[in-house]
């Protein structure tokens, strides 16, 4: 009797599911999808733009046609853009300033937020919050007092600070290193006490238990924090705008305003064309490493 | 040789006493297991012994040298931790030999420590998976790997088999014994599973509110406990307690409980003669109190009740039922047939008998 049941329960004469999961399921689909390409086109409008302004001539930039569409479609944009060397520099300027921040970021945000959420030292829970309050401090609130301080410095120690790329190297840390001393506080908290307990056991130094369980089990978490870093210094705009002037000491997005905007003449097709070969290198980034990203982004999300 | 020797051990955080002032000498080759219920220090207590507790006060000694002021790794300890706490990104292979590589040990040697202790457990076919890939138990045999390989003076295992299933943790139980008579490293085991400390120890330390309650053989715990904490947390179903009144009826003792009433046996009489008269407790485990049998002792007595509860085990069948207001178990044949509500005649084997003194809980 029991199985007979069980056979027709089973099988295909199975009634039909009104009102079921899998309906309510196939509506939030059709709702997900719906704002997904939604939120899609709204997001991609920008650089498609871009792109199609890119292709097209100054004359036909300012004839009244038809904006989304190339009629007489060429690549000058981008002859005389990576042909200029002022364009070169600018891209040498912050692809230099990047990557150097970026190791500069990782070699004091990774040890500090190794001490501060491993090694118990009287005022370290202070110590983490305060290191999180200056991130919330605006960049714009600083750049004046900032100005001050290398005017002070020049006077008294005769080093010139202002319109020199490489102040950008001091001043850009300034704004990574507290976020990602705080992710990696968060993620190296998510990490389970007796591993480092075992490391120690097992013989090794707080160095060495930094560098060969921490920083590999932690990578995710790492490289979120790099992509981070890349991206605040690659887009910064407020601090090389108001500390660089020189054209060989811009970096890519001043530079771009300031060499390419004469006046109230806008060229806009290399202005397009700048802007968007600037956002390729974050792009590639992003997409060689956006699984880490992604696990980097979640771990975060679990644990303080 | 590596004894271990505590001697006033002390553990305070801020205000709390977590171990107050413990001495225990462990001896070489010896497996102890350190049991008690959660927050009794038993934890704490080896993570002192490993240096990863500072010790407020006291002295601990591993193989004669005082070793306080000495870092984990120049301990000569490896340690077994609950959670396995294997390194994520290393291969099985990596993970063992992790200590050794840090000590520059020869390339050789390490092979040949590491496929040793993999034949010891067992994994040799695990060695170049990640942890990620094995069971518990498995990840459970490579911490113990990476433990032996080490080939320290002591071995410390915190609750090790705490977050296996219930039939992996005896399976688990017996290898770690096994490991134990091959290797025969001196062995402090942390667990809050009597029966886990009964079936490994050559010795048990049953710890309660940072204190050692009792030390001994696992059968002298059982048999002869020295405190009520002792008798009722040794043993499954615990021990029965039931308040009795000690009485003398020329020269013999009784207890009374209630209506029931039990001559004791004349070789206690002289042990118990102080405590005529007062409110005691009358332990009693369960599986000393059956269905009327031939007792050899000849110190059984009978007595009857009315069953509450029957719980049939299969190889023994559990019985509850009230004596002087107080809940009492009885193990009894499987075959008995009984049933709730009945009145049934059991008989006390009083040989195993125990006579508390409920204002110091010490067994009289």
């Amino acid at each position: 009797m029991a199985a007979a049941i069980a056979e027709t329960k089973g099988g295909p004469s199975r009634p039909s599911t009104y009102g079921s999961i899998s309906r309510s399921r196939k509506r939030a689909l059709v709702w997900s999808y719906f704002f997904l390409v939604l939120f899609a086109i709204f997001f991609l409008m920008p650089p498609i733009y871009m792109f199609i302004t890119s292709l097209k001539t100054s004359q036909e930039i300012s004839a009244a046609t038809n904006p989304w569409w190339v009629f007489n479609p060429t690549l000058s944009n981008y002859v005389e853009l990576l042909t200029s060397n002022q364009y070169l520099t600018f891209f040498k300027n912050s692809a230099i300033i990047s990557i150097v921040v970026v190791t500069i970021t990782m070699l004091v945000s990774v040890p500090a937020a190794f001490a501060l959420a491993r090694m118990k030292f009287w005022g370290s829970a202070t110590l983490a919050t305060g290191v999180f309050l200056t991130y919330l401090i605006p960049e714009t609130l600083l750049f004046i007092p900032l100005f001050k301080t290398f005017a002070f410095v020049y006077e008294y120690t005769g080093i010139q600070l202002i319109n020199n790329w490489w102040v950008l190297l001091v001043i850009y840390p300034t704004l990574t290193v507290p976020f990602c001393t705080w992710i990696m506080i968060g993620y190296f908290a998510s990490i389970p006490k007796e591993l480092d307990e075992a490391a120690i056991i097992d013989g090794a130094s707080y160095f060495q238990t930094l560098t060969k369980i921490f920083i590999p089990v932690a990578l995710p978490g790492i490289i979120a924090a790099m992509i981070f870093a890349f991206t605040v210094s690659w887009a910064q705009f407020l601090y090389p705008l108001a500390f660089t002037t020189s054209t060989d000491q811009l970096v890519l997005p001043v530079g771009i305003i300031t060499t390419l905007i004469k006046g109230d003449v806008f060229n806009w097709g290399q202005i397009m064309t700048g802007a968007l070969l600037g956002a390729a290198p974050p792009l590639i980034i992003y997409a060689f490493l956006m699984d880490y990203y992604i696990a980097g982004l979640t771990a975060g999300a679990t644990k303080g | 040789m590596a004894q271990v020797t505590l001697r006033k051990v002390v553990k305070k955080y801020d205000d709390t006493l977590a171990v107050r002032g413990i001495d225990l000498d462990i001896a070489d080759k010896e497996f102890v297991v350190l049991v008690g219920p959660s927050g009794c220090g038993k934890s704490t207590t080896l993570r002192m012994i490993a240096g990863l507790e500072e010790i407020s006060d006291g002295d601990i000694a591993i193989g004669g040298t005082v070793v306080n002021d000495v870092p984990p790794k120049d301990r000569d300890i490896a340690m077994v931790f609950q959670n396995y706490a294997l390194y994520p990104h290393m291969t099985v292979y990596e993970n063992m030999s992790f200590g050794l590589r840090l000590k520059k040990v020869a390339k050789d040697e390490i092979k040949r420590r590491v496929e040793n202790a993999a034949r010891i457990l067992d994994i040799t076919e695990l060695l170049a998976r990640k942890p990620k890939q094995l069971s518990g138990g498995q990840r459970q045999r490579v911490a113990m790997g990476r433990a032996i390989v080490r080939d320290p003076k002591v071995f410390l295992f915190d609750e090790p088999l705490s977050n296996l299933d219930a039939k992996l943790r005896v399976q688990m139980r017996t290898e770690i014994k096994k490991v134990h008579q091959k290797v025969r490293t001196t062995t402090v085991y942390v667990t809050h599973d009597q029966v886990e400390a009964m079936t490994l120890a050559d010795r048990v330390v049953v710890m309660n509110h940072g204190l050692i309650e009792q030390v001994g053989a696992p059968n002298d715990l059982y048999h002869a406990p020295k405190t009520k904490f002792v008798a009722g947390f040794i043993g499954s179903p615990a021990m029965n307690f039931i308040p009795c009144r000690l009485e003398e009826n020329s020269g013999a003792l009784t207890a009374r409980m209630g209506e029931v009433s039990l001559p004791l046996p004349a070789s206690r009489t002289e042990r118990y003669k102080a405590h005529v008269g007062r409110d005691m407790l009358f332990g009693l485990r369960p599986e000393h109190m059956t269905e009327r049998r031939p007792y050899a002792n000849g110190q059984a007595q009978d007595f009857a009740v009315t069953v509450d509860v029957v719980e049939p085990m299969g190889m023994e069948t559990l019985l509850y039922f009230r004596i002087n207001g107080e809940e009492v178990s009885a193990r009894v044949e499987p075959t008995s047939a009984v049933a709730a509500g009945e009145v049934m005649p059991l008989a006390a084997d009083l040989a195993h008998m125990h006579l508390i003194d409920p204002k110091t809980d010490k067994v009289v």
